[in-house]
């Protein structure tokens, strides 16, 4: 196979005191699919994410993006070669309106930051394509209100308006659907499928129908290791898969 | 009856538009504070302790810079105001530098020294950030007492008052309360444009949300340290300033109690409040200034006012106002 591949990791491995969180993982996500990251609780995802976005350094192993050595980088400078991450816990600025937070990410990505001798006024000239990112994600009649007033799945769509105003080329999403009700589950994946059109997204994920309709390629992870790897036919018809991690609930 | 002319543009609830500017309430709270400095001296106020407070509100909305609006709490603020009070001291005294030199100089000593300490200290969170401000504090504490320029238990004394820019007399008080009037005004508005700045900005994001910032690929340290040396260089202007003022430079303050004081001053205040420092710094002076004949009850006086608003007012005396007015100030 010829196949390209954005992000790849080669024997990743984490240790913490007595205890390897992440232990030889191989990944390769290949550039424009939707990728999950399933397995028990407390098989090494957050960790796995943690190291992609080198919010945590790895103890063995490469990780490549884009064909570039990121091993030893920092988070932010990861960030700005478009490898964007969100987090487990919903990852607004809780006191920012929602134009304000999406401003944040385009004032980034768009200069400015470092101007403690400007008005703010100049902050303007990102609204109007910041409107267009709330209106996108559908966020609309929230633009106003001050982001820890809005419900639960309301900040997970600003999250990804904050995180696509930053035009990332890939993004990890740390199990976007947690803790919802059935409608804004609806909303997050209709949302994903149109956020993955032209980039690439690895998910963490926890809600098999959503990995289902999703994703292109799962891989499972127990123990900090890889078990399987395939489409959901594949994967979730694997006998050692279906033993380790569904355990009875389909039996 | 005629409809109102000007609607706001558009008042329904969702849609914002986009704060611009300083809005009306704080222009006006900008005036009645402006006018209040003017022309407190003239209605019976005693000049040195209307300009003791100036300085150490100065030094608390430098200190706010950080607390409450990047939230790291420095608890070594002292060293800068105080250190730069004996730079000035030494440069106007030893060297006869005119007062905006000596201030200029001391305000550039205090931004180094900022920017030296500051780079140490945010590579730690919380707790550690907090005692290794103190411990860098403690160290300019010693080295004030025991350099030679300093005078030691002394300080240095009878700080003179040469003429602004050469030719600005600057003998009577009145003189230094315009110096002092107009440092303070401009050192606020510039905290002020520090707060709403696109820079400002950057700095709620990282105290709203650290992670998040650094993975919108924000280099958070670089932002903390320029706020860190910011903060010190108004810190030090303050204390320069003070240097005129009581034309002395001591080790009071440079000591660490200087830096819980400055705590106290926006807390009571309000933290993450642009007027709250000014207030909290006023109340906390005039306590002691007014209250003196207590004595050594001026410290329980001001321990309880702390705990009363810790228990009763968490966010400081502009802070409630702000959230019963639903505003912010």
């Amino acid at each position: 196979m010829t196949a390209d591949y954005i992000l790849e990791t080669r024997g990743l491995t984490k240790e913490f005191k007595g205890f390897t969180a992440v232990n030889q993982v191989d990944l390769k996500v290949r550039r424009g699919t939707i990728h999950a990251l399933i397995g028990p609780n407390g098989a090494g995802k957050t960790t796995c994410f943690n190291l992609l976005t080198k919010f945590l350094q790895p103890t063995r192993g490469a990780i490549s993006y884009n064909g570039r050595d990121i091993t030893r980088m920092k988070p932010a400078d990861v960030a700005r070669l478009g490898l964007i991450r969100s987090f487990q816990i919903s990852a607004v600025f809780p006191h920012l309106t929602v134009l304000e937070n999406v401003r944040i990410a385009l004032q980034r990505s768009r200069g400015a930051s470092f101007d403690f001798w400007r008005s703010d006024t100049a902050l303007d000239s990102f609204n109007e394509r910041a409107l267009e990112l709330i209106e996108w994600v559908g966020l609309s009649d929230y633009a106003g209100s001050v982001a820890v007033e809005m419900p639960y799945g309301r900040k997970r769509a600003l999250e990804i308006a904050t995180t696509l105003a930053l035009e990332p080329e890939m993004m990890l999403l740390d199990e976007p659907t947690a803790g919802m009700g059935h409608e804004d589950i609806d909303r997050i994946v209709q949302l994903v499928k149109r956020v993955s059109a032209g980039r690439t997204v690895l998910m963490v994920e926890h809600n098999l129908s959503v990995v289902s309709t999703l994703c292109e390629t799962i891989t499972v992870l127990t123990r900090g290791q890889v078990l399987a790897e395939g489409d959901y036919q594949s994967v979730s018809t694997n006998p050692e898969v279906i033993q380790a991690y569904m355990g009875t609930a389909h039996g | 009856m005629a409809a109102p002319i000007s609607a706001p543009a558009s008042a329904q609830a969702g849609l914002p538009l986009p704060t611009t500017g300083m809005p009306r309430h704080q222009v006006i709270a900008l005036a009645v504070m402006v006018l209040f400095f003017a022309l407190a001296p003239f209605a019976g106020l005693y000049s040195v302790f209307l300009m003791k407070v100036m300085c150490f509100a100065l030094f608390a909305c430098a200190f706010n810079l950080l607390l409450g609006y990047v939230g790291l709490l420095s608890f070594g603020h002292a060293a800068y105001f105080g250190f730069s009070s004996y730079l000035a001291a030494h440069a106007a005294k030893a060297w006869g530098f005119t007062p905006e030199l000596a201030i200029l100089f001391a305000v550039a000593g205090s931004a180094l020294i900022g920017l030296a300490f500051g780079a140490l200290a945010i590579r730690r969170q919380g707790i550690y950030f907090a005692m290794i401000t103190l411990a860098l504090a403690q160290m300019v504490f010693f080295f004030c007492l025991q350099a030679p320029f300093t005078g030691g238990e002394n300080g240095i004394q009878s700080v003179p008052r040469p003429p602004l820019f050469g030719f600005i007399p600057m003998q009577g008080d009145l003189q230094v309360y315009w110096l002092v009037f107009a440092l303070f005004i401009g050192g606020f508005l510039l905290v002020y444009r520090i707060v709403h700045s696109p820079f400002g900005q950057v700095l709620k994001a990282i105290r709203e949300n650290e992670p998040r910032a650094i993975s919108l690929g924000y280099r958070v340290d670089h932002y903390k340290l320029i706020a860190f040396v910011l903060s010190a260089a108004l810190a030090g202007l303050a204390g320069a300033a003070k240097a005129f003022v009581v034309q002395l430079a001591s080790l009071t303050d440079v000591a660490w109690q200087m830096s819980g004081e400055v705590v106290l001053m926006t807390l009571v205040g309000g933290m993450g409040t642009m007027f709250g420092p000014v207030v909290g710094a006023f109340t906390i002076i005039t306590m002691q200034t007014y209250l003196a004949e207590f004595g050594a009850w001026v410290t329980v006086i001001q321990g309880g006012i702390f705990l009363l608003c810790v228990l009763a007012f968490r966010r400081g005396i502009v802070g409630e106002v702000a959230r019963l007015t639903r505003k912010s100030f």
